[in-house]
């Protein structure tokens, strides 16, 4: 493994196999008004590189991450002909397996830290107990590997930070300590769904950079889960337009302008921009067409 | 809400233990103006009780100078205000008149029928948060399971119990018909005035002196009693542990435990149930100050000697004295556990400081 | 496949089930279609409203469901036991058990009818002033509130009947007394989040008088989860009335009321069980019909505590 990460990162995934690879995923949802179908056969791989997933709300992408890990909600069940993960099969996992792999391999970061920490507990205790849950240390080692992990993440006075509840800490601090919990074990996969949205506009960038970093100097692989499409071609590699549950169209974030996709298109029409200007502000179309045909579903073979 | 930003500014810094402080201080001034509040309404349900008080402490045979004797001696041809004053500085001594039932002052009838009050509701109340917290948490956990539906139903049974009449119906089968248990009382007169009062309770009484016949008798009596105020607590706890834990569940830290690879058993007690104790702490706090007056009807069918027993005797028998007596002490033990729950609250939570 | 079986429906389904309402009108049914969706799956909500729609058909049709008005004494037939003449048995007048429940229910719902329309009012009033206009007013009226709240129900309900003197309007008076506090706290929680909402701010922008945000705006808002937890309290009313009964300070006799039937009978528990046992049994169902019934309104109508995912 170690040995992976020395080669560092690349952004050509077709030159080794494939981190994850997931073929015809399918996850629904059972509610009193009758059953919802989020995710409609996605198909995708995810080598060392960043890979940005967009759409808007209800599209599915968040629920795609989230199966990745199969932590899919009560109600709800997952389906798919293929969910690899170096080479180990996600979908005949059993539960204790998934577990170790959870935190320790791929990792998630979740949208908003006033929610995703736990308000009883100081960060600190959160960002050890990540660590000494995979990893046979004891407790004074893990505080000190949480301590340097809260300075990875360019937290001054990390001591300080150690003792404080997620309530006493701001937005931008609250997901660096987030990014710090879920790297401590060093996974090979990180998936951030809507890492930055609940973060002030003046912080936003510096999370990413931090991410970015990270990203690059661990070789990690990364799934940028976003409705931000300025933001993922930016910062992505490679993206994924999804809608109503299903992959519309695969890119290559630097050749954005060539999007085929009438809905794609659609999206890149609505962003504002500076040179130019619209006559009449574009209304997305949506054609309920795309929702029954294959679309551009084997989007991750492109 | 604390201004975070203060409080973000030095790790070491003192201004979270003013604001406890603080709101400890706010926490005392409501207490006494809930203390003026409820001396006020007793006083005044005193006053316009349809009986006089003079003649309940002359009789209505007294002659008229004695009559006007006592008259003046109560303060009654004083203003109301004044005669609420008196009133107030009366209760701050400890004094609550003398009661016409018992011919012994108030204050020593509340001494002796107190304990066995507090006997009753701190034993329903440990039990119902052993069995109540469990069964909360594992309906949460298995939500929409058989269960679930068990921990519910029984939630729902405890609150729909008239508890004056299952605690008929359970004397009937486990004392009249199976006697398994003691009868109604609080220990048999075979065994009354061994042990000498210390605490008042006779559990712990019996068990420091050593007399575990006393104490086996008196383990007896209470068991009928203490489990139909149980089953009131254990119902309430559990269905509140339920919810609280159903809504703790849903939160997003939770994912983020789940994400880390924790089991669910660190989940739930690790996680979650850290957060749900911070809001149980105020609902047995509630639960024991219920019980402290909510125990009037169970120890009407036990006959057991306590102070809501003592109460509805002397409601009966127009002893207002002993009736405002009682309710203000059984009120301001109410306000008292609320407001210390109050406090556990803030110290435990480390949101509030 | 299960948006394009939805769409396929027709009719007033579709309409309940449309993804995009047309008008405030659908919205609230669909709203209403939607809520009884969730609670018609929940079978203890549905036991629930059963039981409670059986008490009133019993209440309403007493007079056909009871063979007599319960008070008639027969002492030749006294402490007799259940029969296919006397379904309960008679108690200790030789009065039919059956018919005493059954005009009992009626007692049971006048006693729930007068609290709901005392407490609701007076909670609703008193929270919503206090949240809307806020400052000095908001201060004195939660602080009265609280000392409501912080006195012990039943013990403040007793002092109370022992005031009045004991009957069943009086029992009435005195539960509503002490029962209306949490009314008015939760009225002032949920006035104080709709003060700042938009809609308020646009109908005072229009001229609205502060009564008419008042009662128009404010009060229609609260009522929802004002008739929840008055649901699920309901039970505690019962149980309380039923208590005052017991201890002979609620209805007086010769009226049928379950509580002070439980009383009455104490004596015969041992030989003649069922004169005690029976109105025990209708007091638990129906506060136990009450209690299932509000469980499952909070679930549909408040879906912040339902914990559905």
């Amino acid at each position: 493994m170690n040995e992976m990460r020395m080669t560092g990162f690349s952004s050509d995934p077709s030159a080794q196999e494939p981190l994850i690879s997931v073929r015809d995923l399918h996850v629904r949802f059972t509610t009193p008004k009758g059953p919802v179908h989020a995710v409609r056969g996605v198909s995708f791989d995810l080598g060392r590189e960043r890979l940005g997933i967009v759409g808007e709300s209800g599209s599915g992408k968040s629920q795609t991450g989230r199966a990745l890990l199969r932590l899919t909600a009560g109600n709800g069940s997952i389906d798919a002909s293929k969910m690899e993960f170096d080479g180990l099969d996600l979908m005949k996992a059993s539960e204790k397996k998934m577990r170790s792999i959870r935190g320790s391999r791929i990792s998630m970061i979740m949208q908003d830290p006033k929610y995703s920490l736990n308000p009883v507990l100081t960060v600190g205790a959160q960002i050890a107990e990540s660590c000494r849950r995979h990893e046979d240390i004891s407790k004074a080692d893990a505080k000190k590997r949480a301590l340097a992990m809260l300075d990875t993440v360019r937290i001054r006075e990390p001591e300080k930070v150690y003792n404080l509840y997620p309530h006493q800490v701001s937005g931008g601090m609250g997901q660096r300590i987030m990014i710090a919990m879920m790297l401590i074990t060093n996974p090979q996969v990180m998936i951030a769904d809507e890492p930055t949205s609940a973060l002030d506009v003046t912080v936003q960038m510096q999370v990413l950079a931090l991410l970015d970093d990270m990203v690059r100097e661990r070789g990690m692989g990364l799934v940028l889960i976003s409705h931000d499409l300025q933001l993922v071609s930016s910062f992505c590699d490679r993206v994924l337009v999804m809608y109503g549950g299903r992959i519309m169209e695969t890119l290559d974030a630097k050749n954005l302008d060539q999007a085929q996709h009438p809905y794609t298109k659609g999206l890149l029409n609505c962003l504002p921009r500076l040179n130019g200007r619209h006559d009449d502000l574009p209304v997305l179309k949506r054609d309920p067409a795309w929702l029954t045909e294959g679309g551009d579903a084997e989007g991750g073979l492109a | 809400m604390t201004d975070s930003s203060t409080v973000r500014s030095a790790a070491v810094d003192f201004k979270p233990y003013v604001n406890v402080a603080r709101k400890i201080g706010g926490g005392v001034l409501m207490l006494l103006l809930t203390f003026i509040g409820l001396t006020a309404i007793t006083f005044i349900i005193g006053r316009i009780m349809p009986n006089d008080p003079v003649v309940a402490i002359v009789g209505d045979r007294a002659s008229k100078e004695v009559y006007e004797a006592m008259y003046l001696q109560l303060g009654l041809d004083k203003p109301i205000w004044q005669q609420y004053l008196i009133f107030l500085n009366n209760i701050l001594h400890g004094d609550f008149g003398n009661s016409v039932m018992t011919t012994r002052p108030v204050i020593e009838d509340i001494k002796r029928f107190f304990p066995a009050t507090l006997e009753l509701a701190t034993i329903a109340t440990i039990v119902g948060i052993i069995i109540g917290i469990p069964a909360g948490v594992l309906a949460a956990v298995r939500q929409g399971k058989l269960i679930d539906h068990i921990v519910r139903v029984i939630g729902l049974l405890g609150h729909s119990i008239p508890v004056f009449w299952l605690g008929m119906v359970a004397l009937l089968i486990f004392y009249a018909k199976l006697d398994w248990v003691a009868g109604p009382g609080r220990i048999d007169f075979f065994y009354d005035g061994i042990v000498d009062p210390i605490t008042g309770v006779i559990l712990i009484d019996s068990a420091i002196e050593g007399h575990w016949d006393v104490f086996w008798n008196a383990v007896s009596h209470i068991i009928l009693p203490a489990s139909m105020l149980a089953i009131y607590s254990l119902a309430y706890i559990a269905r509140m542990t339920r919810s609280f834990m159903l809504d703790q569940l849903n939160q997003e830290y939770v994912l983020t435990a789940r994400v880390k690879g924790l089991n669910e058993g660190a989940v739930i007690w690790h996680h979650a149930f850290r957060n749900v104790l911070v809001q149980l702490i105020t609902i047995i706090g509630l639960t024991y100050a219920s019980l402290l007056e909510g125990s009037v009807l169970t120890e009407t069918v036990f006959a057991w000697p306590g102070i809501g027993q003592y109460i509805t005797n002397s409601l009966f028998n127009a002893d207002m004295n002993a009736v405002i007596g009682g309710t203000l002490v059984v009120g301001l033990s109410f306000v008292f556990i609320n407001m210390l729950s109050d406090i556990l609250y803030r110290i435990v939570d480390p949101r509030a400081k | 496949m299960s948006d394009a079986s939805i769409k396929q429906n027709r009719g007033l389904t579709a309409w309940l089930l449309a993804d995009f309402p047309q008008n405030a009108f659908q919205a609230r049914c669909q709203r209403a279609y939607i809520g009884w969706l969730s609670f018609k799956t929940n079978p203890i909500a549905m036991l629930g409203l059963i039981i409670v729609a059986f008490l009133c058909f019993v209440a309403l049709f007493a007079p056909v469901i009871a063979s007599g008005d319960g008070t008639t004494q027969d002492l030749a037939n006294r402490l007799a036991a259940p029969s296919a003449e006397h379904w309960f048995g008679t108690d200790e007048l030789g009065r039919d058990v059956f018919d005493r429940i059954v005009w009992g229910s009626r007692v049971t719902l006048y006693i729930i009818f007068l609290v709901s329309i005392i407490v609701m009012p007076i909670g609703l009033i008193i929270g919503t002033a206090s949240g809307l206009f806020g400052g000095i007013i908001d201060k004195v009226l939660m602080r009265i509130t609280d000392i409501f709240l912080a006195f012990p129900r039943l013990i403040l309900a007793l002092a109370f009947v022992a005031v009045l003197g004991p009957g069943l309007e009086n029992a009435v008076l005195a539960i509503a007394l002490t029962t209306w506090s949490p009314y008015a706290r939760l009225a002032r929680a949920e006035t104080l989040t709709l003060r700042s909402s938009e809609y308020i701010m646009a109908a005072e922008i229009m001229g609205a008088s502060k009564a008419r945000v008042l009662f128009a705006h404010i009060m229609p808002m609260c009522l929802s989860s004002t008739i929840v937890r008055l649901t699920l309290d309901m039970a505690g009313i019962i149980l309380t009335a039923a208590g005052l009964g017991f201890l002979g300070l609620g209805a007086q006799p010769p009226l049928a009321e379950w509580g002070a039937m439980i009383a009455t009978g104490r004596d015969f528990l041992l030989d003649q069980w069922w004169v005690p046992t029976i109105p025990g049994i209708a007091i638990l169902v129906v506060s136990l019909g009450f209690n299932l019934l509000g469980d499952g309104l909070r679930d549909v109508l408040d879906p912040r505590s339902s914990g559905g995912h």
